[in-house]
């Protein structure tokens, strides 16, 4: 058993978290499925809310496989904890504004929407720190086997970080899959009033959590 | 501001908000027309049958300013909260929008603390709306997905165009036009949307210097006022189409559209046509792509004696119906329609928008009817005029002054303000509530807003 499991199956509860925000696309879905009154609009309007997503976590996965070639871990998890800490304390302290998009969204709409609604939630900054850790397991049995080179590191990592980011998306596909079409079909929009619970506070606990835990990390790195 | 659940108010679709349970507050704006230097005041009327102060005003929070007209007014948030695009589910409603149609003032109060004392919690002052959007005499306000909307007649010098300007959620602040591409939009009165097609709509009555002495007869014989309705597309903040109604149709005020978000239609009243005084009910809807409007409801006017009448209608010998409020049940059933002139509430079924059959008359006051209430004894008189429907369409309460400049013209022995209610059959027909009569005296009541929501109060993202 890899000794990063914990890491990859955190990267799918994660996929899983952010799969049940209605905030984060399941619920435009089921919203346009009402609209056309038909399942298939349902299941049209979530790959695109999905690749969104993906792009918006992908982007900040690359930075930091290339990041990691360059800096230390150690200094990597603790500028990343400041950061994740700093962006939580702007998100308590700013009013904030979600990106709007039209109701009837064309497929490149609801991509975009997606795009930029996971990253000003900071979807992407709080998969990170998992990433480091996945990346530095990993490039440390790369360092054994004697290779060490700048772009065969980085092609390796770059691989890697994708194949996390894909891990995260599969389990966020499936979750907003499964819940819209539970919601569309059998429970109804009655659920919204009792059930929509204010997932905006989770999320700002869990990124300022994270934060933490990865400051915390990065200084016992450094001393 | 932070909530864990949505405010139970929210209703994601107009189906479900059939099932709310009853009001028990109806918050009414209540005007002063004597120039005392007394202010306008927001009252609380209990509408709650098992209470024993019903049909009472139970509360009375003035505004901290003179000189005003209060007329329309609305919520902060509702409904829309909850649509997926712009999903605000945790903000509360809790705060009323009350702009001033003279002064333009913009007085926030919140409702939270004491539903039946509301306390004054922000006031905007005219020169930020004058600054900010270059608007004035602002009017109709919607909870939008976004922002809080909010409509203005005209410029501050008294002019065009009229137009829409945004308010901040969270921090009332005005900031700015709405608009990015009027097109020829000059006039402007009521607007609404068709969240589900993304569809702005707008209509047309007059600016400030147009209405605010009264209707002016040389302007009003030459067709002046207004007379088209435009679609803009919501997003974009551009206009795509204008729908002219003929210029012979003069002032097109109240918009309602279907409340079902897959419906693209809607209902609008023009008050008076120069060709014969009647009034109409007009239908836009989409077909092909295209937006289009047909004439569905015709009110005629009625013969009169020239000495039963005000000046400004004597050389007709008719009074005209003066539709001037509509409202539309949430369920999109039934469709109410206020004749202020000859003191008739009208109810239609329009189950089939084409085609809608007229269930029910109630007959109140009137220029020359002057029709009383089971309630009081004698003559009664203005007419019925600002309506509303509760969510689940079971009641419907309505006042009866227009606008002061306009009270005047059309009842020119000044006004008792009153306010009654009246009982819905679900299957059409309805009756006075002989035990609801809220007496203003020498006071009038415009626009009534129903605590947690009514049927002009909400829109919804979710069928």
């Amino acid at each position: 058993m890899p000794t990063d499991l914990w890491a990859w199956l955190s990267l799918a509860g994660l996929g899983l978290f952010h799969g049940l925000n209605p905030a984060m696309g399941w619920l435009f879905a089921v919203a346009l499925g009402l609209q056309e009154q038909r399942l298939s609009a349902v299941l049209a309007a979530l790959p695109p809310i999905v690749l969104g997503h993906t792009a918006a976590i992908a982007l900040t996965a690359l930075l930091i496989a290339a990041l990691g070639i360059v800096i230390p871990t150690s200094i990597l998890l603790t500028a990343m904890g400041a950061v994740l800490v700093l962006f939580t304390a702007w998100r308590i302290w700013r009013r904030f504004r979600h990106p709007r998009t039209r109701f009837r969204a064309t497929k490149y709409e609801l991509a975009l929407w997606s795009f930029f609604m996971a990253s000003a939630h900071g979807a992407g900054l709080m998969i990170a720190p998992l990433l480091v850790a996945i990346l530095n397991s990993r490039s440390t049995a790369l360092q054994a086997s004697g290779h060490t080179a700048h772009a065969e590191v980085f092609t390796h990592s770059a691989g890697l970080a994708l194949a996390a980011v894909l891990v995260h998306s599969g389990a966020l596909y499936a979750t907003m899959t499964t819940v819209a079409v539970i919601v569309y079909r059998e429970l109804g929009l009655e659920l919204l009033r009792r059930a929509w619970i204010n997932v905006d506070l989770i999320w700002i606990a869990v990124l300022g959590l994270t934060g933490l835990l990865t400051l915390l990390l990065g200084l016992r790195g450094l001393v | 501001m932070a909530v864990w659940r949505p405010d139970p108010t929210f209703y994601p679709s107009p189906r479900i908000a059939m099932k709310a349970p009853p009001e028990k507050l109806a918050y009414v704006v209540r005007l002063n027309p004597n120039d005392d230097g007394r202010p306008d005041a927001m009252c609380v009327v209990d509408v709650d049958p098992t209470s024993s102060t019903y049909s009472k005003i139970v509360g009375v929070t003035e505004m901290p300013y003179t000189g005003g007209e209060l007329h329309h007014f609305g919520w902060n948030a509702c409904s829309s909260m909850l649509c997926p695009h712009t999903p605000h589910p945790h903000i509360e409603r809790r705060y009323l929008v009350v702009p001033d149609i003279r002064s333009s003032h913009i007085t926030i109060l919140d409702t939270k603390e004491n539903p039946t004392q509301p306390k004054v919690a922000k006031v905007i002052e005219p020169e930020e709306l004058y600054e900010r959007a270059y608007y004035a005499r602002p009017h109709t306000v919607h909870c939008g997905p976004d922002g809080i909307y909010i409509s203005a007649l005209g410029t501050p010098d008294g002019d065009g165009p009229g137009g829409i300007f945004i308010l901040d959620h969270d921090t009332f602040e005005v900031l700015g036009r709405w608009e990015i591409d009027r097109g020829d939009q000059y006039l402007h009165y009521d607007f609404w949307w068709h969240l589900g097609y993304d569809t702005m709509i707008t209509s047309e009555w007059g600016t400030p210097r147009m209405v605010e002495h009264g209707v002016l007869g040389e302007e009003l014989l030459a067709g002046k006022y207004g007379h088209r309705i435009h679609l803009w597309d919501l997003h974009r903040r551009r206009r795509v189409q204008a729908l002219d109604l003929g210029n012979e149709q003069q002032m097109v005020l109240e918009l309602r559209p279907a409340h079902d978000p897959t419906k693209a239609y809607g209902f609008v009243n023009s008050v008076v046509s120069l060709k014969d005084l009647s009034s109409s009910i007009w239908l836009w809807y989409r077909h092909n792509g295209e937006w289009k409007i047909q004439k569905v409801i015709e009110i005629p006017a009625e013969p009169a004696e020239e000495d039963q009448l005000p000046d400004i209608l004597k050389p007709f010998k008719a009074v005209p119906p003066l539709v001037t409020d509509i409202d539309l049940s949430v369920d999109d059933r039934f469709l109410y329609v206020s004749c202020w002139g000859t003191g008739e509430l009208r109810q239609y079924d329009v189950s089939n928008p084409f085609e809608p059959k007229l269930t029910g008359v109630l007959q109140i006051g009137g220029i020359v009817r002057r029709a009383g209430h089971p309630a009081v004894s004698g003559p009664l008189n203005g007419g019925p005029q600002m309506v509303e429907v509760s969510r689940d369409g079971r009641r419907v309460y309505f006042t009866n002054s227009l606008y002061l400049p306009w009270d005047a013209q059309f009842y020119p022995d000044g006004i008792r303000g009153w306010m009654v209610k009246v009982d819905v059959n679900p299957e059409g027909g309805m009756q006075f509530d002989p035990n609801f009569f809220v007496d203003f005296g020498d006071q009038r009541a415009h626009q009534i807003r129903l605590q947690g929501g009514d049927a002009s109060s909400d829109s919804y993202c979710y069928a």
